[in-house]
C-alpha cells in the first residue's frame, strides 16, 4: 500500500470538516467504547492484561528460538514455512505459489500484512483474481480498492446508503434499504467464490509454537471458509505473532475480543495445524506459512520493542480522541490511531510520516485500554524525540525553540520579551478580548480564538503582590 | 543469503544471541512448554450445564435439553418443522447410526457442499464460560458441515461441557495423541457488524445455531 502519511494535516482538516464522517465516528465511538467497558467488567481484566503482556514479552525476548520451535513443529505436521523480508517478497512468494498450484482465483480473509504488501495488485498483475471476503474489505475492494479506515471495522466511514448505492452499481441489483439485505446480497455474491477458489489467503492472529498452529479469529465465518475450502491455504503473518502454548492462546482470547468489539468471544476461532489428515474430506491439503519481517526485526531489542506485543485489537484507536476526530484515512497507511502513529514511522521511515507522532494528545487513553500494556504515549514521545534529534521538525518550530532556549537563560531579555508579547496580544485583541488570527501561528488560530492576555506578565503581577514584597526580576 | 538466514541473523544480532544464552534460552523454553502455566481464569459459579446454556443463549444460539440420545432425531425434525426449514441435512458420518429416517429426516452422511441447508454435527466438547462449541475435524466429522449450511444443529453430551478453553485443551491433550489439523471454536451464528456497526446474523456461515444438550448420551 502506498504511504500517504505525509498528507496527514490536509486529510485531517478535510475529515474534521466532513459532517457525515463526524456523525459516523461519534456513533462508532459510543458502541466500541461502551461495548468494551461492559465486557471487561466480567473478568479480572487488569490481571489478564498483566498476563497477556507477559506472554507476548516472553516470546519477544527469545524470538529467534521461539520461531525455530514454531517452524520445526509446523513442518513436522506437514506445513511449509517460508520467510519474507518485505512486501515485495510476500508478493513474489504468493504469486509463485499460485503459479505452482495453477491458481486462477484466491479468496482472502482479512490480512493487514497483505495490505502492507499491496498483494492484491501483485496477484492481479499475475493473472490471479483476489477476492476479499470480509464484508467490510469486500465493500472496499469493489469500491475501486479503497483503503480501510479501521483495522477491525474497515468501512466504519461509510453509511448504509453509500453501501446500498455501491451494491446497486456494482452488482446491478435493485437498491436495498436494510443492512440485513445487503449482508445477504454480499453472502450470495461471495459464496460461489468460496466454492471455486483454488487458494485461500489469511492473516493469523497468533502462531502457537508448541503445536505449529495458526489461530484465526473471525465473526463472519469467512476465515473458516478461506482456510477450509481451497486445497491451498497461505498464512501471511508478522514474525512477532508467535506465542508459546495453547494455554497462552486461551488467556489472549479473553483479552482480544473484549478489547476489539466488546465480545466475550468471537464467533469463530480456528486453530489450524499442518495439513488435512488421512481420510479427511475437507481442510487444506497444502498449508504454507509466510513469516514476514517488513520492518519488524529492526524493533527487536530496541526502545520500540514493546510495540511488537500488539495484538491488533483496535482498542487504542477506538479510545483515541484524535482518531475519533480525524478518522482512519487521515493516517495515510495501513494502521491508524495510536498504534498506527507508532508503527507507520517505524515501518516506512520517520521522514515519511512526520505528523503522526504529533497526532496525539498523549492523554494515555490508549495506554490504559491496551490489552498487552504497550506504553503507547511513551513510544510516541520517543518518536518525537527522534524527530528532533534528526532535525526533522519544521524550521519555524526549531527556530522558535532555539529562541526560547536562549531567552530562558537570559532572565532580563525574557522579562522584556514577555512584557512585549503580553502587551501586543492585548492590543491585537482590542475590545473583543479575543484574538481571531495569530500572526505566524494561523494554523493554530484557524480553528479557535485565543483569549487575550491582560497586558501584564506574571512577574509584573507577582511584583505588585502584598505591596511589592515579591522578589523583583 | 536467503531471507530466513537474513531475518534470523539480524534478529540474533539485535538480541545479542550467543551460544551460552542460546542454550539457556532453549532450557527456558523447554521448561515453559512442560509447565504450560494457565493465566487468570474467569470465575465460574453454579452448574456447568446451566452456565453453558445461558452463555449460548446470550450469543443468539438456541438450546434444547434432551434426556437421551435416541430422541435426538425427533427433536431435530421438530425444530426444523416448526421453522419451516428443510428436513434434508448433511450430517457427520459419526452420527449416521441414529434413527433419522424414522423421524422423517433425509440425512446424507458426508461433508457439506454449498447447497446443503441444514448441517448436523456433534462436538468434541463445549465450553461453559463462553457458550462455545469445540469441533475437531476428522474423517467422520467434516468441518464443512458446521459451516456451509444456513442452519447448524449441534448435539452436545452434557458430560462433555467443560468450564473454559483451558479445560478444553486439557481434555484434548488427554484424549488425542496430537492436535487435530482443524480445531474450530464456534460461538453462535455467524455475524457481522461491518455496516454501521449494526449486528446482522448470518454473514457467511449459519444464520442459526441450535444446540441439543443430551443428559444421558
Amino acid at each position: 500500500m502506498r504511504v500517504e502519511s505525509m498528507h496527514f494535516k490536509a486529510r485531517a482538516t478535510k475529515a474534521v470538516a466532513d459532517g457525515a464522517l463526524q456523525a459516523k465516528l461519534t456513533a462508532a465511538r459510543g458502541l466500541f467504547v461502551e461495548g468494551r467497558r461492559r465486557a471487561v467488567e466480567q473478568v479480572d481484566f487488569e490481571a489478564l492484561r498483566e498476563a497477556g503482556a507477559a506472554i507476548r514479552q516472553r516470546t519477544l525476548d527469545h524470538l529467534d528460538l521461539w520461531l525455530e520451535r514454531f517452524e520445526r513443529e509446523a513442518t513436522r505436521r506437514g506445513a511449509e514455512v517460508l520467510w519474507a523480508k518485505d512486501g515485495d517478497e510476500i508478493c513474489r512468494l504468493v504469486v509463485e505459489l499460485a503459479k505452482r498450484h495453477g491458481v486462477t482465483k484466491a479468496i482472502k480473509s482479512k490480512s493487514m500484512l497483505s495490505e502492507e504488501a499491496g498483494l492484491n495488485a501483485a496477484l492481479e498483475a499475475a493473472g490471479v483474481q483476489p477476492v476479499e471476503t470480509d464484508l467490510g474489505e469486500y465493500i472496499l475492494q469493489i469500491n475501486d480498492n479503497e483503503p480501510p479506515s479501521h483495522i477491525i471495522a474497515p468501512v466504519i466511514h461509510k453509511t448504509k446508503e453509500e453501501v446500498a448505492a455501491l451494491f446497486e452499481r456494482v452488482h446491478q441489483t435493485p437498491r436495498k434499504t436494510e443492512i440485513a439485505e445487503m449482508t445477504r446480497e454480499a453472502r450470495e455474491r461471495l459464496r460461489p467464490h468460496f466454492l471455486s477458489a483454488e487458494m485461500g489467503i489469511s492473516g493469523g492472529n497468533f502462531l502457537v509454537a508448541e503445536t505449529g498452529s495458526v489461530a484465526l479469529v473471525t465473526n463472519e465465518g469467512n476465515g473458516r471458509m478461506v482456510t477450509t475450502l481451497p486445497k491451498l491455504h497461505v498464512v501471511i503473518t508478522g514474525i512477532e505473532k508467535v506465542i508459546p502454548t495453547l494455554e497462552d492462546l486461551a488467556t489472549l482470547m479473553r483479552l482480544l475480543p473484549r478489547s476489539a468489539t466488546g465480545q466475550t468471544i468471537s464467533n469463530y476461532f480456528s486453530v489450524l495445524t499442518g495439513t488435512r489428515g488421512g481420510g479427511e474430506s475437507d481442510g487444506a491439503v497444502h498449508r504454507v506459512f509466510i513469516l514476514v519481517d517488513n520492518g519488524r526485526v529492526g524493533l527487536i531489542g530496541s526502545e520500540f520493542q514493546d510495540m511488537l506485543r500488539c495484538i491488533r485489537c483496535g482498542a487504542c484507536m477506538n479510545h483515541c480522541p484524535v482518531y475519533q476526530t480525524v478518522g482512519g484515512h487521515s493516517y495515510g497507511w495501513v494502521y491508524p490511531g495510536p498504534m498506527g502513529s507508532v508503527l507507520t514511522p517505524l515501518f516506512v521511515g520517520l521522514e515519511n510520516a512526520l505528523d503522526l507522532p504529533q497526532a496525539a494528545t498523549l492523554c494515555n487513553q490508549c495506554g490504559v485500554v491496551c490489552p498487552v500494556k504497550i506504553p503507547l504515549p511513551d513510544l510516541l514521545r520517543k518518536l518525537r524525540q527522534k524527530q528532533t534529534e534528526r532535525g526533522l521538525r519544521p524550521w519555524r518550530e526549531r527556530a522558535a525553540l532555539r529562541m526560547w532556549a536562549w531567552l530562558a537563560v537570559h532572565p532580563r531579555w525574557y522579562a522584556l520579551t514577555a512584557a512585549l508579547i503580553a502587551r501586543s496580544l492585548k492590543l491585537l485583541a482590542g475590545r473583543r478580548g479575543r484574538i481571531r488570527h495569530l500572526p505566524l501561528m494561523n494554523g493554530w488560530s484557524a480553528g479557535r480564538d485565543l483569549p487575550a492576555s491582560q497586558g501584564r506578565t506574571f512577574r509584573e503581577l507577582y511584583a505588585t503582590r502584598d505591596g511589592g514584597t515579591g522578589s523583583s526580576p | 543469503m536467503n531471507s530466513r538466514t537474513d531475518i534470523l541473523g539480524r534478529m540474533r544480532a539485535q538480541l545479542g544471541r550467543t551460544t551460552e544464552n542460546g542454550a539457556a534460552g532453549e532450557r527456558d523454553i523447554d521448561a515453559y512448554l512442560t509447565a504450560r502455566p494457565r493465566g487468570p481464569l474467569a470465575a465460574m459459579e453454579g452448574d456447568l450445564v446451566a452456565c453453558f446454556e445461558a452463555a449460548s443463549l446470550a450469543l443468539n444460539s438456541s438450546v434444547e435439553r434432551l434426556g437421551t440420545v435416541d430422541v435426538v432425531p425427533a427433536a431435530v425434525a421438530r425444530y426444523l418443522t416448526a421453522r419451516q426449514l428443510s428436513l434434508a441435512a448433511a450430517i457427520w458420518p459419526r452420527l449416521a447410526h441414529l434413527a433419522w429416517a424414522a423421524s422423517g429426516m433425509a440425512v446424507d452422511a458426508r461433508a457439506a457442499n454449498g447447497d446443503d441447508l441444514v448441517g448436523i454435527t456433534g462436538v468434541f466438547c463445549a465450553v461453559a464460560e463462553t457458550g462455545t462449541l469445540l469441533l475437531c475435524g476428522a474423517p467422520d466429522a467434516p468441518a464443512t458441515v458446521s459451516l456451509l449450511p444456513e442452519t447448524h444443529i449441534a448435539i452436545v453430551d452434557s458430560t462433555r461441557i467443560v468450564t473454559d478453553m483451558e479445560a478444553a485443551w486439557t481434555l484434548l491433550r488427554k484424549e488425542m495423541s496430537e492436535l487435530p489439523s482443524t480445531v474450530n471454536f464456534i460461538s453462535g451464528p455467524s455475524r457481522t457488524g461491518d455496516i454501521e456497526q449494526t449486528l446482522v446474523l448470518g454473514a457467511h456461515g449459519p444464520y442459526r445455531v441450535h444446540i441439543l444438550i443430551v443428559e444421558d448420551a
